[in-house]
């Protein structure tokens, strides 16, 4: 009996294409190109007449303040940062019946109507030797509140996550209707 | 008595290389995507804080970048946080030249959407910072973006 030769067969490499194709889709997809990311934030103009105060209602300010030890400091009581993120939020919601809470008023905006937008302000001081750390934390929760706040508008109003949405006529309108109002005083030395 | 047998019948078969072409080409694109390229060297250490809130920075063309930190070589230039712009250290006095600069290399159309990055070190304090932003705010570069890393 004559044995056949055995023979390994060759690996069909034709689909080796479609393999590395796959895998080139596959990290195209999951890697996370190094970008920047970051809280963006409008520093405001120069002030031309320092000496000029600009008078605002006691009642539209919440005063946030961070000492050089980094404790925090909220409408004069020392607060910690895990409640500031609450106070803020309860701040910037529109309240048109709390005479205690800032002043609402009701602006026209495209693709919403009228909407009642709050005309509160955070004032935001720190102290030269607040770390950076801290400053950035505090932003952090700020903003926090604001986004929150923005979330629910867009929600009632738009039936869409505010981190969804594409159209940006839509992210104007909640934008315009929650305005982020953080105003930095002019560096200043705080006990 | 067992033999030995002889002959090509276990020859093991040649690994095709047809497809090596593809996988050099899968690495070259993974490469090129992943890989960003940074043009300044850093000379300061840079532990950004974290935070949760955070927007990406668009237009990559249209930000310019200001790194403050304690410098890497310590034994040379000490602890004290420093200003480092492009790939040296700087004062404060260099900002406003340095925005003036970046402003001009960037198309007319573009100049007013410049955002300026600011990266600084965790540790660094406010004082400085300020300075940094009261500079900024002198010579009209009104949109910052405060870098942080992601997380808690």
């Amino acid at each position: 009996m004559a044995r056949k030769k055995k023979k390994v067969p060759e690996i069909n490499a034709s689909s080796m294409a479609d393999i590395s194709f796959l895998l080139l889709i596959f990290f195209l997809v999951t890697t996370t190109m190094d970008t920047d990311s970051g809280i963006f934030r409008r520093l405001p103009p120069p002030v031309e007449n320092p000496d000029m105060d600009v008078k605002v209602k006691e009642r539209n300010i919440l005063n946030v303040m961070i000492n050089k030890y980094d404790k925090l400091m909220v409408n004069g009581k020392p607060c910690d940062i895990a409640d500031l993120k609450d106070k803020t939020r309860d701040f910037i919601t529109p309240k048109p019946n709390d005479e205690k809470a800032p002043e609402v008023e009701v602006k026209e905006i495209d693709m919403i109507g009228n909407f009642m937008t709050n005309k509160g302000v955070v004032s935001l001081k720190n102290d030269r030797g607040t770390s950076y750390q801290m400053y950035i934390a505090v932003q952090n929760e700020l903003a926090k509140a604001f986004n929150e706040l923005r979330e629910e508008v867009a929600m009632t109003y738009f039936k869409q996550h505010y981190n969804d949405m594409t159209d940006k006529d839509k992210v104007d309108a909640v934008n315009k209707a929650v305005p982020v109002r953080i105003s930095e005083a002019e560096p200043e030395e705080i006990k | 008595m067992a033999k030995f047998r002889k002959g090509g019948s276990k020859e093991v078969p040649a690994i095709s290389t047809g497809s090596m072409p593809d996988i050099i080409f899968m690495l070259i694109f993974f490469f090129m995507v992943t890989t960003s390229m940074r043009e300044t060297t850093l000379k300061v250490k840079m532990k950004l804080p974290a935070a949760t809130e955070v927007q990406k920075l668009e237009k990559k063309s249209l930000v310019s970048f200001i790194y403050i930190g304690p410098p890497t070589n310590t034994k040379l230039y000490g602890t004290e946080p420093r200003l480092q712009l492009n790939d040296s250290y700087a004062r404060i006095d260099d900002i406003i030249p340095f925005v003036e600069q970046e402003r001009m290399d960037r198309a007319e159309a573009d100049r007013q959407k410049l955002t300026t990055s600011l990266k600084i070190h965790e540790e660094v304090r406010m004082g400085l910072v300020t300075d940094v932003k009261q500079e900024l705010r002198k010579c009209g570069a009104f949109r910052i973006s405060y870098s942080t890393r992601k997380g808690e």
